[in-house]
């Protein structure tokens, strides 16, 4: 899996950036629409911010991204706003596995390592992320293998899929 | 060698000696959503292509975040719900009923040895009963509905040991906050914790639960205390299910022990925006507060509401703040009701709301405006947790809110219970 895009960071915060930032039990409850959800995304954080995000672009975060709430509707919010993948230090743990179930990849990796606006190229099978700086300068970042888990609900397309082809856990 | 309690339990239902890293696909007792995440977890359980439940009476829905709803968008989830478990036989708990965390125990579904998944993050309550019990996200819940399984990582374990005793007028939630101050909300991200100590022996099981309630709040996937005498009497006296508690070996394992003196904690608050960003009480004394709110899955029990009613009856609220109560389950409004706490809190112009998450997650039931303080007995101080980003909320015990709501600052609540 090849993933292309740009770096978006948040300006105000980095660590423990929560399920309640990303998407607002304010919106969460009455919204059933994933592309209207996704219109609030990260609206607590940055207001308008799902107007910055070009198709494929990155999430990338510090530490424990993600804490919080197990609502589904943050990992469902930041992949309908066209985001590709996030790349954060550490995940919180619910908001990891939601991910994946969405399909949605989440990366851990130095983040310190990205600027706002870095273009990112992720190459997931061969665990290279390739960050080109707004100088062009290219520097090449090796990552860890994802879970073997994780990877076949990533090839498998999310859980629903994973279930559709299996008919329950294959993993 | 020897196991921890999550070793143990995770083997026991996956058919599998497992040790922490390993990956097992484990069966589940018991399966709980709530109408946050339930909405979700029906479109997904449909999109898989499923028609029924794998066994309807291990499975409940809990109307409890939005409840009664405020307005049509929430209605129209209600009533997906209410299809769904018509369409499928399983429980449902509707407006009125209570937070899904006080139902599950207290309606007997959990017992000591279980595994057991929510989709909500709070679901870790039950670890105080000796249940391995989990959040998870609307699509696992979906996947488990249809399977009656999940798949997990056996999680290493955190073992918090807590030395000598509260002094009067500090509770659990002070307890549990000072925790998440020194451990950081990410301080146990991944980890199981074992929660012991004479503190823990002493307290009972409503105070216990406030503990593991919060164990989320530091990362942590399950909060896990040992069952007690007091824990299978409580049991007994709540299900007709057989309990199987799990203790850990001598021998087992742990990432780490850590040790906390209590003797020394006084009440502890958390300060606006994180759970982690906990003080001493004697650091925010007088802090102005214009709302207080006395509820939820974390402090919504009877013995939550009955210190409030001690340091409320006979006074009234200050006039400058308003204070809503959420009894945690109907259950518990009964009880409080028959035992004059319900009388005691309206007569101090208390503002009591239906059985169920109140106005914690910011959707109905007490909206804060611009520039407010908030005191509150809830989990979280998120910015925007109580639905507006421009409020301020700070968290502690509910003698720490009763007592603050009565000055209209934050106030220490031991000068109230002597």
């Amino acid at each position: 899996m090849k993933l292309k895009g740009k770096a978006l960071k948040f300006e105000k915060q980095n660590d423990d950036i929560n399920t309640d930032y990303i998407i607002s039990g304010r919106y969460k409850f009455k919204i059933q629409d994933p592309y209207e959800l996704a219109k609030h995304v990260m609206e607590d954080l940055e207001l308008d911010f799902y107007k910055r995000v070009n198709k494929g672009d990155f999430i990338v975060a510090g530490e424990n991204f993600g804490c919080g709430s197990s609502r589904e509707q943050a990992p469902m919010s930041i992949k309908y706003a066209g985001i590709s993948c996030v790349l954060a230090k550490s995940f919180a743990r619910i908001f990891y596995r939601n991910c994946f179930n969405l399909g949605l990849p989440a990366i851990e990796v130095d983040t310190d390592q990205f600027e706002d606006g870095d273009e990112i190229e992720v190459d997931l099978d061969n665990g290279v992320i390739v960050r080109t700086g707004r100088d062009r300068s290219q520097q090449k970042i090796k990552i860890a293998p994802l879970p073997k888990t994780m990877q076949t609900l990533l090839s498998d397309g999310g859980l629903v899929e994973h279930f559709k082809k299996h008919g329950g856990f294959k993993l | 060698m020897g196991k921890t309690i999550a070793e143990k339990i995770l083997s026991n239902h996956s058919g599998k000696d497992s040790k922490a890293g390993d990956i097992v696909i484990a069966n589940l007792d018991y399966m709980m959503g709530q109408d946050g995440t339930s909405g979700v977890a029906i479109d997904s359980f449909n999109n898989m292509g499923a028609t029924k439940v794998f066994d309807p009476s291990k499975i409940s829905i809990v109307i409890d975040h939005s409840s009664p709803s405020p307005n049509i968008g929430v209605s129209t989830i209600h009533k997906k719900i209410r299809n769904f478990v018509n369409k499928t036989g399983i429980n449902l708990y509707d407006i009125g009923c209570g937070v899904c965390h006080q139902l599950l125990p207290e309606q007997g579904h959990v017992v000591p040895g279980d595994l057991v998944i929510g989709a909500d993050s709070h679901t870790c309550t039950y670890g105080a009963i000796n249940v391995f019990s989990t959040g998870i996200g609307s699509t696992d819940l979906a996947a488990a509905w249809i399977s009656g399984k999940l798949w997990f990582k056996v999680p290493e374990t955190l073992k918090l040991v807590y030395k000598n005793k509260l002094q009067k007028g500090v509770l659990s939630k002070d307890l549990i906050l000072y925790t998440i101050g020194q451990l950081g909300a990410g301080g146990a991200t991944y980890l199981a914790l074992e929660i012991e100590g004479k503190a823990i022996d002493e307290m009972s099981i409503d105070a216990r639960m406030t503990i593991s309630n919060m164990a989320i709040e530091c990362g942590a996937k399950a909060g896990l205390m040992k069952a007690d005498k007091k824990t299978l009497d409580w049991v007994k006296k709540h299900s007709k299910k057989k309990a199987n508690p799990i203790e850990a070996d001598k021998d087992a394992k742990y990432k780490e022990i850590k040790e906390f003196d209590l003797s020394q904690v006084e009440p502890q608050i958390a300060k606006p925006h994180t759970v982690d960003n906990v003080c001493p009480i004697s650091e925010v004394l007088g802090t102005p507060i214009q709302m207080g709110f006395i509820g939820t899955c974390t402090n919504g029990r009877l013995e939550d509401l009955r210190i409030a009613a001690k340091i409320l009856k006979g006074k009234k609220v200050n006039k400058n703040c308003r204070l809503i109560v959420a009894p945690a389950s109907r259950e518990i409004y009964l009880d409080a009701a028959r035992e004059g706490i319900i009388e005691a809190l309206v007569e101090s112009h208390v503002a009591v709301v239906t059985p169920g998450c109140g106005p914690c997650v910011g959707t109905h039931n007490g909206v804060p405006a611009d520039g407010e303080n908030v005191i509150s007995t809830a989990n979280r101080n998120f910015k925007g947790r109580m639905g507006n980003p421009s409020a301020f909320i700070y968290l502690g015990s509910p003698a720490t809110v009763a007592a603050s709501v009565l000055e209209g600052k934050i106030t220490d609540p031991r000068k109230y219970l002597t």
